[in-house]
Parts: structure tokens; C-alpha cells; sequence
């Protein structure tokens, strides 16, 4: 029994080796960090204490913050979900031979780079930009209007980033339902909506539940849509983090929220798995 | 090709509500499915060509005919799938062409069961009910009753995936009786399961069938299903009706070479028209050889023809046994070679004249061998005559 038990180990090796490399080791690196202590000379100091948790939690100021990151990436996820079903959905549908251009098309936006799409929105929401412009133009405005610098517009630098994450996750599964199903709802007395309602959304779950925590998760780290686009009330964990360690060189307390940021949404992706996500998927493959 | 459509318009009678409207006939019930002159184009592929055909209240009609005939097309056609391009479908005599699929009230099953899987089997089951305002405690009724027909009580609270194939497809069958549907469609239901449960499901359906008395169109192409169940079976070829008939007439008589060699083993040749012989028609085989075939119809003198004769209809026995006083339809041959299948044998035999013929033989007797110097004989009325195509 236990002779045939290391050769699966044999063939993971190489990319465990990586992932151990790559992940594991800079993840303890900050493990680590995150109990050292920060002389007031700037320098930093081994240590093992929890002044650096403790800080994050001293008062209302830091909590808050990610408070806000899981508001921010909650609201992502609906609005992705809501626009992303329906261009999945017309995709699946449509009789077009040329789906995979369809799909290319979507990911077309990956070929810009991900800084050069999100400064983009400044020329078409700022005071000068597309919009205003526009209004202005054709008298409907006096004023410009301040369309930047707040929750709308770093909501709309997350939709433009992580909508193609959703669609290409609820496409696939809805490609992946056998179209007789339907056929089957309807001549048992669907109407086309009612065979949507019992078939096709319910079959469509694991992708959403997969598109979902996938712009949940990619969210919730993300800090250039709030940097560029929010104002300075907008900022979110990640950006928290990136000023704490770039800004201020505090490498421990930056580790420190880090890590707590790491823990929730490992604790999120945990729960989520659990009771909707990869037992979901794998039931609605296995029958 | 004059005389298979002379043949095949015989067979599907006029269509029964012009019957109806004559003044001296009672009034006829109109066939449960009616098609008239439907085509269906996909692009440019025919798929269907021109069609007629009438399907009797009560009865099992299959469509049967090889890969890409139109069978699936036709049905599709009939549960609102698929839009004709030409002609109309009638249902109980009422025009269905702009009925929407749900409105149909028909019965679908499936090649792959099509259950829904995240739905307990109640709830497949109860499905088309809960579509039909349905008091709850009747559809309980209806779909405990409906699993018991089709002998799967007590597995309401299961998951399809927790089944095996041919107890799906038994799922399958009762959400569509249960709905009493007009008309039940089915597109090759037996073909995703293994050989030996699909005999027993077969005859599931089949006494499920006649029990509920349901109208039912079967689209296989499967013949020893066709011949098995069938009231009446439609051969397709190509997008065009062949024949159509009960399995003894379709198999018997076919109507032109392509339903006699898609229906069983036959053996073909080509002869000329010599005259008559009492009841029989006289014709000279291309070996040279003279044949009585009991045709009837018009046959002229000199007319090229072809014979058609089954593998099993012909009798092979060895030379030195055999006595030629005042026996017709032999011939004589080696065979060359020969295969054993259990309740019968195979013989393939080399004739006089060059020509190669097929002989099944139940072994009622001992086998022969390879090499053996037999005759081969058939009675006038198991030879067929078809115009030459
Ligand atoms: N949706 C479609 N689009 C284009 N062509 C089609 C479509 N459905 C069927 N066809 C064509 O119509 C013809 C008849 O197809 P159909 O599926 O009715 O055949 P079938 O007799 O059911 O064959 P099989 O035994 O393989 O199921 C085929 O040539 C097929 O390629
Ligand atoms: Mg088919």
C-alpha cells in the first residue's frame, strides 16, 4: 500500500516545488515580518510580539477600511454579475458560427495593459474629459460635472477589469448545459422563460458561484482602480498596504495587514467552497 | 421508379379530412398526426423532401431509416422544434404549424435521457404537471402511479445521477405519460443502452404503449426494434419516404431495392420479363437461368427487372440428395463460405452462372461444409420483382 503512494507525489513535484518557491516561501517571508518590531529609527527589528495586529485594531480607522474592501468588492460582484450573465448568456445563445470570435472579443482588453485601461477613464470622466466635454458643448451643463474621485468611478475601474473574469465563467458553464434539457422543459409546458428559470439559471450556478468568488477575490487585493480613479476616502486595503510599505517603509505593519487580509479571504474562499463553490461544480459535472 | 410511387401513394390513403367532408361517408376521425407536404431545408441541405404521412390515434409508427435520413427532422418537426419549411402538420385535425412547443402537449424522450439532474426524480416527473395547474395532491397521485407503471416505485426522493441508464430513461418515460400527452416522441430512446437491457426496455415500451393507448411516433434506425413494435413503420432515405406499412408488408413486400436491402439480408439479381406461367411471372436471371417469381402487377414481356429473394427464404441442400423431378426455382452452387450464429447458419454460396448468393439457414438439420456441392431453392412466392432503377 504504501510503495505505490509516493509515485502522484513524483509527478506533482516539480510545479509543488514551484508553487512552494514562489508562494509558500515569500508568504512566510511576510508571516514573519508581521511580528517584527519598528525602531523609531526606521529600522527593523526581530522580534515575535503582536503590536503590529494589535495597532491595526487600536481604533475604528483601519478596520474600516476593510470594511469598505469587502463592501467595494461585494457591490463588483453583483453589478459583474448582473452585466456579465447577459453577454454570457446572448453568446451561449447566439446561432453565430463564429462564437470563439465572440469570445476573443471579450478578451480583447487583456492586450491593453491593465494601468493604460484604468488611466483611461480620467480622459472620459474628468473635468476636461469625453463627458464634460460633451455637456458642455451642447449647453446641457454650465458646470463640469466631478464624475472622478469617488466610489461610482472605482467601481467602473473594477467592472472594466474583472467583467471578462464573469462572462467567460458563466459562458462556460452555460455552454456546458445539454441544450435537450431545454427541450425537454418546453414540451414538458415551459414557456422560453420559465425553462430559463428552471433549467438554464439553476445549471448555471456553478459558474456563477465560480465567476463570483474569483471578482470577489480579485477585488478585494486589488489597489489601482481605487488609486487612480477614487479619491482619497475610496482607499481600500490593498492601497492601505501599498502606502504602509512603499510609503512609509513600515515593512512589519504593512506584513501585518497582509496577513490579516490573507486570512479572511482564506477563511471566505473556505466557507464559500464549502457550501456553493468547487462542491457545487463538481456535483453538477458528475451527474 | 414510376411504379414505387404508384406503390406508396397506394398505401398512404387520401387524406381523411377531405373524407369527412364528402356528403355520402360518415364522418371519418381525422388522423391523430397528420403530415401534409412537409419539407424542411436547413441552408441548402433538404432535409426532409416533400412529405405526406398520416399517423393512425393509438398506434406506433416508427420513422426508421439510416444516419441523416430526416427522422430526427421529421419528429423535431412534429413537437414544435424545428419550424417546416413547406407544408403543415396537423394534430387531432387541428393545424399545430404556429402552436408554440408548450402549448403542444406532447410526450419527448430522449437518446440521453434528458433528466433534469439537479431535480429529484419527483420533481422530473412532476415537472409537466406543475405546468398544468394541478392540485398538489393529485400530481402526488399521478406521479407515484407513473412510477409504478414504469415498475420504479420509491425512488421519487433519488437524484437522476443516482441511477443507472436504462432506470433514467424509465424516469424519462413516465414524466412523459404522466402528462397523458397527445402524442409521445421518441428519437432513438433505446440506443444509450447496452444490448441486453435495451431488448427489455423495448418491451417496456411496447406494453407501456398499448396499455396506455398513446399515439406514438419512434424514430430508430434499428430494424429488428422497427419490425418488433411497430403498427407501422416509415423507411426514410435521404430526406424521402420509402414505404410505409405494417413490419410484415414492409419486410416482405418491400417497395423498391433500398428497403429490401436495409431490412434484413437479401439477396439481389438482375433479369428480364418472359412472359407467364399460371399464377406466377416467368423471368430469365442474368446467369441465364430461369426464375418463377409470385409478383403481382403489371409486368411486360421483355421489361428488365430485379429479383429480390431473402437470405432466409431460400432452402440450400446437398446435390446428391437432391432430385430435380418436377421442381422449380433451383439452382446449383459450392458454398464458400459459411458462418455459425448460434440459432442459425450463414451460407455464401457460389452459383453456376458467377453470382454470389446469401443463405440463412435455421439449423433445423446438420450444417454443411465448406466446399460441399449444394442446390439452392425458393418457392415462387418468396421471390420479388421490382422495376429496375
Ligand atoms: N440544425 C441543423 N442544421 C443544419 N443541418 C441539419 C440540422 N439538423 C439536421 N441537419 C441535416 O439534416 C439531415 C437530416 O438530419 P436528421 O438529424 O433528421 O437525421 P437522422 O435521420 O435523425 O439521423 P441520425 O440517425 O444520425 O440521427 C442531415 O443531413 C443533417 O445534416
Ligand atoms: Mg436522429
Amino acid at each position: 500500500m504504501q510503495n505505490k503512494s509516493w509515485k502522484p507525489w513524483a509527478m506533482m513535484a516539480p510545479s509543488l516545488s514551484a508553487v512552494f518557491l514562489l508562494l509558500v516561501i515569500p508568504v512566510c517571508f511576510i508571516v514573519v515580518y508581521s511580528f517584527w518590531l519598528r525602531a523609531p529609527t526606521g529600522a527593523d527589528i526581530p522580534a515575535f510580539q503582536f503590536g503590529n495586529y494589535a495597532k491595526f485594531f487600536e481604533d475604528f480607522f483601519y478596520p474600516s477600511i476593510l470594511i469598505r474592501t469587502i463592501r467595494v468588492a461585494l457591490e463588483t460582484v453583483a453589478l459583474c454579475l448582473v452585466m456579465g450573465y447577459i453577454p454570457a448568456y446572448f453568446f451561449y445563445r447566439s446561432e453565430t458560427r463564429h462564437k470563439s470570435l465572440l469570445l476573443l472579443l471579450i478578451m480583447l482588453p487583456f492586450w491593453i495593459s491593465f494601468i493604460i485601461r484604468t488611466l483611461s477613464w480620467i480622459n472620459i470622466l474628468g473635468e476636461t474629459g469625453l463627458i464634460n466635454h460633451l455637456l458642455l458643448k451642447f449647453g446641457i451643463l454650465n458646470e463640469p460635472l466631478s464624475l472622478l474621485y469617488n466610489e461610482g468611478a472605482v467601481l467602473l475601474g473594477l467592472i472594466q477589469y474583472l467583467l471578462p473574469f464573469m462572462i467567460l465563467n458563466v459562458y462556460v458553464s452555460l455552454e456546458g448545459i445539454d441544450k435537450s434539457l431545454l427541450e425537454a422543459a418546453r414540451s414538458l409546458g415551459c414557456t422560453e422563460w420559465q425553462a430559463f428559470r428552471e433549467v438554464t439559471l439553476p445549471l448555471s450556478l456553478p459558474g456563477v458561484s465560480a465567476g463570483c468568488l474569483l471578482v470577489f477575490v480579485l477585488t478585494a487585493g486589488t489597489y489601482l482602480p481605487p488609486m487612480i480613479l477614487g479619491g482619497p476616502g475610496n482607499d481600500m486595503i490593498a492601497n492601505l498596504i501599498f502606502k504602509r510599505v512603499i510609503g512609509t517603509l513600515d515593512w512589519p505593519f504593512g506584513s501585518a495587514i497582509s496577513v490579516l487580509l490573507l486570512a479572511l479571504l482564506g477563511v471566505i474562499v473556505f466557507t464559500y467552497n464549502r457550501y456553493l463553490g468547487i462542491n457545487q461544480v463538481f456535483k453538477s459535472l458528475s451527474s | 421508379m414510376s411504379e414505387i410511387t404508384k406503390n406508396t401513394e397506394g398505401s398512404s390513403a387520401a387524406p381523411a379530412a377531405e373524407d369527412a367532408s364528402a356528403p355520402h361517408m360518415p364522418p371519418v376521425k381525422p388522423p391523430m398526426v397528420q403530415f401534409k407536404g412537409i419539407l424542411k431545408k436547413f441552408g441548402k441541405v433538404l432535409a426532409v423532401e416533400k412529405t405526406d404521412l398520416d399517423i393512425e390515434e393509438g398506434s406506433l409508427v416508427t420513422l426508421l431509416g439510416p444516419s441523416g435520413c430526416g427522422k430526427t427532422t421529421l419528429l423535431r418537426m412534429v413537437a414544435g422544434l424545428e419550424t417546416p419549411t413547406e407544408g403543415d402538420i396537423f394534430i387531432k385535425g387541428k393545424r399545430i404549424n404556429d402552436v408554440p412547443i408548450h402549448q403542444r402537449n406532447l410526450g419527448m424522450i430522449f437518446q440521453n435521457y434528458a433528466l433534469f439532474p439537479h431535480k429529484s426524480i419527483y420533481d422530473n416527473v412532476a415537472f409537466g404537471l406543475k405546468y398544468r395547474k394541478i392540485p398538489k395532491e393529485e400530481i402526488r397521485e399521478k406521479v407515484l402511479r407513473a412510477l409504478e407503471m414504469v415498475r420504479l416505485p420509491g425512488v421519487e426522493k433519488r437524484m437522476p445521477g443516482q441511477l443507472s441508464g436504462g432506470q433514467q430513461q424509465r424516469i424519462a418515460l413516465a414524466r412523459a405519460i404522466v402528462i397523458e400527452p397527445d402524442v409521445l416522441l421518441m428519437d432513438e430512446p433505446l440506443s444509450a443502452l447496452d444490448e441486453n437491457l435495451r431488448e427489455d426496455m423495448r418491451r417496456e415500451i411496447d406494453n407501456l404503449q398499448q396499455m396506455l393507448g398513446v399515439t406514438t411516433i419512434f424514430v430508430t434506425h434499428d430494424q429488428r426494434e422497427a419490425l418488433s413494435m411497430s403498427d407501422k413503420i416509415v423507411v426514410m432515405k435521404n430526406g424521402k419516404k420509402q414505404q410505409e406499412g405494417v413490419p410484415e408488408e414492409v419486410y416482405n413486400r418491400p417497395a423498391n431495392h433500398f428497403v429490401a436491402d436495409f431490412l434484413g439480408h437479401s439477396n439481389f439479381t438482375s433479369a428480364v420479363v418472359q412472359g407467364r406461367e399460371g399464377n406466377f411471372v416467368k423471368v430469365e436471371l442474368e446467369t441465364g437461368n430461369i426464375l418463377l417469381a409470385d409478383a403481382p402487377g403489371d409486368w411486360k414481356e421483355g421489361e428488365e427487372v430485379e429479383v429480390v429473394v431473402r437470405a432466409q427464404r431460400f432452402e440450400a441442400m446437398l446435390q446428391e440428395e437432391f432430385s430435380p423431378d418436377g421442381q422449380t426455382n433451383y439452382f446449383e452452387g459450392k458454398i464458400r463460405d459459411r458462418s455459425y450464429m448460434g440459432g442459425e447458419v450463414s451460407y455464401f454460396i457460389d452459383m453456376a452462372g458467377g453470382k454470389e448468393v446469401h443463405v440463412i439457414s435455421m439449423m433445423r438439420s446438420r450444417i454443411y461444409g465448406i466446399g460441399n456441392d449444394v442446390v439452392v431453392q425458393v418457392a415462387p412466392e418468396h421471390c420479388h420483382l421490382l422495376p429496375l432503377e
